[in-house]
């Protein structure tokens, strides 16, 4: 079975010191690859929400669902219905610009892409997006003949739409 | 409340959990719990290495169903423990194991966790993968409902080992102790009972099945259902094949048993497995060892799998009718349906010819003259009572033992089956002594196996806790030499041991009976006197170097691959 399909996975874990190493040694020792990683508390303080994206198929996602769970302070995972999902990613991308016409070239690209410029320098903008990740990706790759010279995002997270729940 | 120390708070919690025994040994981060527990009345075992207390715990724990309890200091007692724990955990065996830790919080300004003070080891981070799960107390007052809920974790749902590490400073502190809180734990709730809808599609399988075979794993030993397997198994004349972790669920001299199943299982059960159109396994995970190669494993069986643990499901092969139960309640359920639903079986074209088969290779691979392995498993037996218990070592040992010697009841024979940890088998059989004195407890070793652990010789004299050591001595490290012998050209790298020690020396060094024998008449003799005697006794049996385990299915092949000699290349 191919092993590329991206899951976006949603983890409701008791918010206290050393769960993010047991999820996270889970994953390493039954080889899962993480993508990337989000973690805050919820709107209960007791608990946090990770939002996980891993690449699988849907047996090692089961497996991966499934031996997560047995954790003690795995509350609840949740595999996302993209199709149903809020997803966002925010990246800051600090642009080379080298004179006055590609900077105004970036900012055109930053208003057409809905995104926020936070810093300027003599020679670089910071740009903030946020979006899903296939926007954010066709932001990077316009910004990339300009110059990136440093990059950062945050990975992504999501929530279910509409009035569901996921139930603690 | 009460207020007490945090030392106090620990020996009191195990009191309540009907704690009787620990095994360990003390350290600079357990001197105050050593101190309650010196007058405390519990039992404090002295192991002499901290593998050893972990393996005892484990024994006591698959003997006795409750956890045992281990104890050992921070730093290298507990990483010490690690080889004990990691096998507790790949057989499900429910330890509990207490570490001690520097100080959480300064005292007298004092190093603290995470500034590497002197025998600090992160036994947390260590054992994350080994434990089901593990707590660092953070504050004396969190000891009662820690205890309770590592007791709670460890013997409920799938058991595994818990780890409690106890900072020196909870230990020494006093707090107000409320042992009465109850346990609260969102994210574990085990399942016990089958799905109704499951259970009937089992049940219908079954009464349909013309060639079933019951497939029983540790899971039915832990959940005390060997009873319900062998009263479903009769019902419909299911033969039972049972894993290592199984074995004991049915009587092995009973009709339907099969003996065990994989790469050294018996003739019989690789075989006929191969024929079956309904596969139940219970309590067992598809592990290699037993599987041979999945592509030739049950190709034509619908396969049912009750297991305690969703994450067995599926996880190594695809199964057509999972339940996630207690293997108890379960066949309890699935039994009584069938017993409904049809009349029970008094013969069938299948019970006749696995009866034919049973015969066709009984006794095949005992063979006469010289101290062979096979006949000295068979002649064992027979000076035994059923409720004896056997423990092993690791490699051809364990295995002569687990093909030949029948285990009668269940909880009776326990090996390190899922880590295969050489060194198991003493500190196991004086663990599993502990839990029952009243009847013989005899380890079947390797000598390379018995040596990683001898040193429980001496904790067996002291502490009272007499068994019968028998180490089938080949010289070598056989399996390895087996291998080598077989698929590396007789290429002995590092597999011979050579004479060396003289066990016999050895155990009189530590004070116990040692006795070698050179024919089955004074093997007999031995144990005998070994029965009767109220210290240990070693049993030094030489056998020949280059005796191979048959049957044997080589890796990478299929479970009817099976061959049970050297010459055979092709399937008999
Ligand atoms: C701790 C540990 N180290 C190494 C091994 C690899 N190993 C498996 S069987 C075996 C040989 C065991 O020798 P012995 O105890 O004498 O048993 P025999 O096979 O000779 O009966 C070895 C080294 C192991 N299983 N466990
Ligand atoms: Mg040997």
């Amino acid at each position: 079975m191919t092993n590329n399909q991206t899951y976006i996975l949603s983890f409701i874990v008791e918010n206290k010191p050393g769960v993010l190493y047991q999820i996270s040694n889970m994953f390493r020792r039954r080889s899962f690859n993480i993508e990337s990683l989000t973690v805050g508390p919820t709107e209960n303080e007791d608990f946090a929400r990770m939002t996980i994206t891993v690449k699988g198929n849907e047996n090692t996602i089961e497996q991966l669902t499934k031996q997560t769970n047995k954790l003690m302070d795995v509350i609840k995972v949740t595999i996302l219905d993209k199709k149903n999902t809020v997803m966002r990613e925010i990246a800051l991308i600090k642009i080379f610009t080298a004179d006055s016409k590609t900077r105004s070239e970036v900012i055109q690209y930053v208003d057409v892409f809905r995104g926020h410029i936070v810093d300027v320098s003599l020679d670089s903008l910071i740009v903030e997006m946020t979006g899903d990740s296939n926007k954010i990706n066709a932001f990077i790759d316009l910004s990339r003949p300009f110059g990136i010279k440093e990059l950062a995002r945050t990975g992504i997270t999501a929530l279910t739409r509409g009035r569901r729940v996921i139930k603690k | 409340m009460v207020k007490m120390t945090g030392a106090k708070a620990i020996v009191e919690a195990l009191k309540r959990q009907k704690v009787k025994h620990i095994f360990g040994i003390p350290g600079g981060a357990t001197l105050d719990l050593y101190d309650v527990l010196y007058s405390s009345g519990l039992r404090i075992i002295l192991a002499r290495h901290e593998q050893g207390a972990a393996h005892m715990a484990d024994g006591y724990a698959r003997i006795s169903g409750v956890p045992g309890v281990c104890t050992a200091t921070s730093g290298p007692g507990g990483t010490n423990l690690v080889t004990g724990i990691a096998t507790a955990y790949m057989d499900s065996s429910p330890i509990i194991a207490l570490t001690g830790q520097v100080n959480s919080q300064a005292v007298n300004s004092s190093y603290v966790i995470g500034r590497d003070a002197f025998q600090e080891a992160d036994i947390i981070g260590i054992t994350t993968p080994i434990t089901k799960h593990n707590f660092q107390v953070k504050k004396a007052c969190d000891i009662p409902s820690v205890l309770k809920e590592a007791f709670y974790i460890a013997s409920t749902g799938r058991p595994g080992p818990v780890v409690i590490d106890l900072p020196k400073n909870t230990q020494k502190e006093s707090a107000e102790m409320d042992f009465s809180s109850p346990i609260k734990i969102r994210g574990y709730n085990p399942t016990y009972n089958p799905h109704p809808v499951q259970v009937r599609r089992a049940v219908e399988l079954l009464c349909k099945a013309e060639r079933p075979i019951m497939l029983a794993g540790g899971g039915v030993i832990s959940s005390n259902a060997s009873h319900e397997a062998v009263k479903l198994a009769e019902s419909i004349l299911m033969p039972v094949t049972t894993t290592l972790m199984g074995k004991g669920v049915i009587p092995e001299n009973h009709s339907l048993a099969l003996g065990l199943l994989g790469m050294h299982g018996s003739i019989e059960a690789n075989k006929l497995i191969h024929e079956a159109d309904v596969l139940l396994n219970v309590g067992a995970r598809f592990s290699d060892r037993t599987t041979g190669t999945l592509d030739d494993f049950c190709p034509d069986a619908k396969i049912i799998h009750i297991d305690i643990d969703t994450a067995e499901i599926g996880k190594n092969f695809k199964v057509d009718l999972p339940i996630v139960a207690d293997a108890k309640s379960a066949l309890k359920e699935i039994s009584k349906q069938v017993t409904q639903k049809m009349i029970r079986k008094e013969t069938s074209v299948w019970f006749d010819r696995i009866q034919q088969f049973k015969e066709q290779y009984k006794d095949l691979l005992i063979k006469e003259g010289g101290l062979k392995p096979p006949k000295l498993m068979v002649e064992l037996r027979k000076l035994v009572p059923n409720n004896t218990i056997v423990s092993t070592g690791v490699g051809q040992n364990q295995m002569w033992a687990a093909l030949y010697f029948k285990a009668i009841e269940p909880r009776t024979f326990i090996t390190s089956g899922g880590l295969g940890t050489m060194g198991f088998g003493l500190p196991a059989a004086l663990g599993a002594k502990v839990a029952r004195p009243d009847v013989p407890v005899i380890n079947i070793d390797g000598d390379g196996s018995f040596r990683m652990t001898e040193q429980e010789l001496a904790t067996s004299l002291l502490e009272d806790i007499p068994v019968i050591v028998i180490i089938l001595n080949n010289s070598m490290l056989g399996m390895v030499a087996q291998w080598q012998r077989l698929f590396y050209g007789r290429r002995y790298a590092s597999s011979e041991l050579k004479d060396s020690p003289d066990f016999v020396k050895l155990a009189e060094a530590y004070g116990v009976n040692g006795i070698r024998v050179g024919s089955v008449k004074e093997f007999i003799k031995a144990v005998k006197k070994g029965l009767s005697n109220d210290v240990t006794t070693v049993i030094d049996v030489p056998i020949s170097p280059e005796e191979d385990v048959w049957p044997m299915v080589p890796a990478g092949a299929g479970l009817r691959d099976v061959i049970w000699t050297s010459k055979e290349k092709k399937r008999g």
